[in-house]
């Protein structure tokens, strides 16, 4: 009779889980299930699950939408954020762990509430005048807004909480400071540096609001390219649904990648408060 | 040797000076900016140079009307948003706090909404949500509920997009109250079990004021990214229908991108910000009064 019980709630229990585990994961199964169908399909209101995929939607995509631009805007933009990001990032965070630059530590960390909007009608004037609009060079250092603050708020405790004796060491045996940091302290760090790339990459690959005004035709980003499917009189959802699965899929396999020091980061300093 | 003697002695501030440039250049020279464009009448549309006109945009946006609906939709959004993300997130992590199969699994689930590209989150609730083909109406139908308009209809535009960002960002509620509910003490339950609490009391008396501080925290970082929020909805509805999305930060690109009109942009930031930072503010306020009251 008791273990009888258990079982029932144990069940519940799975039950609920699942609920929630499918509220939270629907959107993305939708997303997907929409990218192998016809308009046709998208359309009616019977078969909503099982149907008889069709994979026309992913090569239209590149074909009709030119996608294969937007991606590698999106792939050059990102990645060039992302190292100059941990070139200006990695001696700063060492700097503000080791010698207690809490100054710059917190004037780093508030920049990361301010609205992106804030900076963008300097920055249009700014670009304007060094003739830099549509240019990689002004998206990638507008991306640097978002991934700098990022990199040092991942990168300082990191540093922090990493031991000296090492670093002790490597200084007796006549090492200056700068070969120090580059061949013991960096080495050391690699897994905090793997993150911090991995997700000022996906971070600056989502940015959609400095593109909006500092991209154009040459240097348009992916989620403009998207954005773009909303401006034609009759969405194409199918591909629409493909090149949303194209730009998210990445963002997934990083996020999966990195799980572990995602939730270690936004907890910790909820948690220390 | 001299210059070796240098780099050594200065080395956390050549490490920093990049950084420092960089911030100087890029951040505090265009608050400056923005500060000096707001008192200056500039748009871009008319042939006319720049002029002085000090506080006019000031004056002008806080006799606006559509200034203040904007101050107050962005408000709702962010306090309606954050509350149902607060209730939902902490019982959801109430109900996890256990072992479970799968909980590592779980959590990683739970990242994905906050990370994947907000514009391709739009874009499968606008297709969720479209009223005659849309998921959202099907379900109705199907329970027997009429159907709704969603972003089309300026009634119900604004709660649609708070379901998003609920759907959104209660996740990071729920991580994080999972996380302070690991580091509770545990003294107070054995001392509860002996006193013979049941557990609607340990749950009321004990575990939500102690996890409260840490719930606090999830709160404040929601409630500014909330107030920020632009890409959802300018990828949704672009403000729309007629202005009845538009909030702050889609206000602020519109004047400044749409009207060209950068003077006007620029006082409509700074006035965002005050807004960003009085709330901020009050949240902290509340945070330490929270804080003295458990201690």
């Amino acid at each position: 009779m008791k273990t009888s019980i258990r079982v029932a709630n144990k069940t519940a229990y799975y039950l609920a889980l699942c609920v929630i585990l499918v509220c939270v994961s629907f959107p993305f199964i939708w997303m997907i299930l929409a990218s192998f169908k016809t308009q046709v399909q998208i359309q009616s209101t019977q078969n909503l699950f099982v149907f008889k995929p069709i994979f026309t939607n992913y090569p239209k995509v590149f074909k009709d939408y030119d996608f294969l631009r937007p991606i590698f805007n999106s792939f050059v933009i990102a990645a060039g954020s992302t190292v100059v990001g941990l070139i200006l990032g990695l001696p700063a965070s060492y700097a503000i762990a080791r010698y207690r630059q809490r100054l710059l530590g917190i004037i780093i960390l508030i920049i990361r509430f301010f609205p992106g909007i804030t900076f963008l009608i300097p920055w249009f004037i700014i670009f304007s005048n060094l003739g830099l609009i549509d240019t990689y060079a002004a998206l990638i250092v507008s991306h640097l807004l978002i991934n700098l603050p990022f990199i040092i708020w991942l990168m300082v405790p990191f540093f922090e909480g990493m031991p000296r004796d090492l670093e002790d060491s490597a200084r007796v045996d006549g090492c200056s400071t700068l070969q120090t940091f580059l061949r013991i302290s960096l080495p050391l760090a690699s897994p905090g540096i793997v993150t911090a790339s991995l997700l000022s990459f996906v971070f600056s690959w989502n940015n959609f609001v400095f593109s909006m005004v500092l991209s154009g035709g040459r240097t348009k980003t992916l989620p403009l390219a998207v954005f773009n499917f909303v401006s034609y009189a009759l969405i194409d959802w199918g591909a629409l649904m493909a090149a949303s699965v194209i730009i998210t899929l990445p963002v997934l396999v990083i996020a999966f990648i990195t799980q572990r020091y995602i939730i270690q980061g936004l907890t910790a300093g909820a948690v220390k408060g | 040797m001299t210059s070796k003697n240098w780099f050594e002695k200065n080395v956390q501030h050549v490490f920093t000076l990049p950084a420092v440039v960089f911030v100087l250049l890029m951040v505090i020279f265009p608050l400056g900016y923005t500060l000096v464009l707001s008192l200056r009448n500039w748009n871009l549309t008319i042939f006319a140079p720049p002029s002085w006109i000090w506080l006019q945009n000031y004056v002008q946006l806080l006799g606006d009307l559509r200034f203040w609906a904007a101050t107050l939709r962005t408000l709702a959004y962010s306090f309606s948003a954050v509350l149902f993300e607060v209730i939902l997130g902490v019982s959801v992590a109430l109900f996890l706090n256990r072992e479970f199969v799968g909980k590592n699994l779980t959590k990683t689930l739970f990242l994905l909404p906050m990370v994947a590209t907000p514009v391709a989150i739009g874009m499968v609730w606008l297709l969720m949500y479209e009223p005659s083909i849309g998921l959202a109406n099907h379900l109705l139908k199907s329970v027997g509920l009429p159907p709704q308009s969603w972003l089309t209809s300026r009634k119900s535009v604004l709660a649609s997009l708070v379901l998003i960002d609920v759907w959104q960002w209660t996740p990071i509620i729920i991580l994080i109250t999972l996380a302070g509910l690991a580091t509770l003490p545990t003294e107070p339950y054995d001392s509860a079990k002996i006193d013979g609490a049941n557990r609607f009391q340990i749950l009321t008396r004990i575990t939500l004021p102690l996890v409260l501080p840490t719930v606090t925290i999830g709160v404040l970082i929601r409630i500014i990214d909330a107030l920020k929020t632009y890409d959802i909805i300018y990828a949704t509805t672009q403000g729309g229908p007629g202005e009845a999305s538009e909030t702050l930060n889609i206000l602020g690109y519109v004047l400044g991108f749409s009207y060209f009109n950068l003077g006007k942009g620029s006082a409509l930031i700074v006035l965002f910000l005050a807004v960003v930072t009085v709330v901020s503010l009050g949240v902290l306020a509340l945070r330490n009064r929270i804080n003295s009251l458990v201690n």
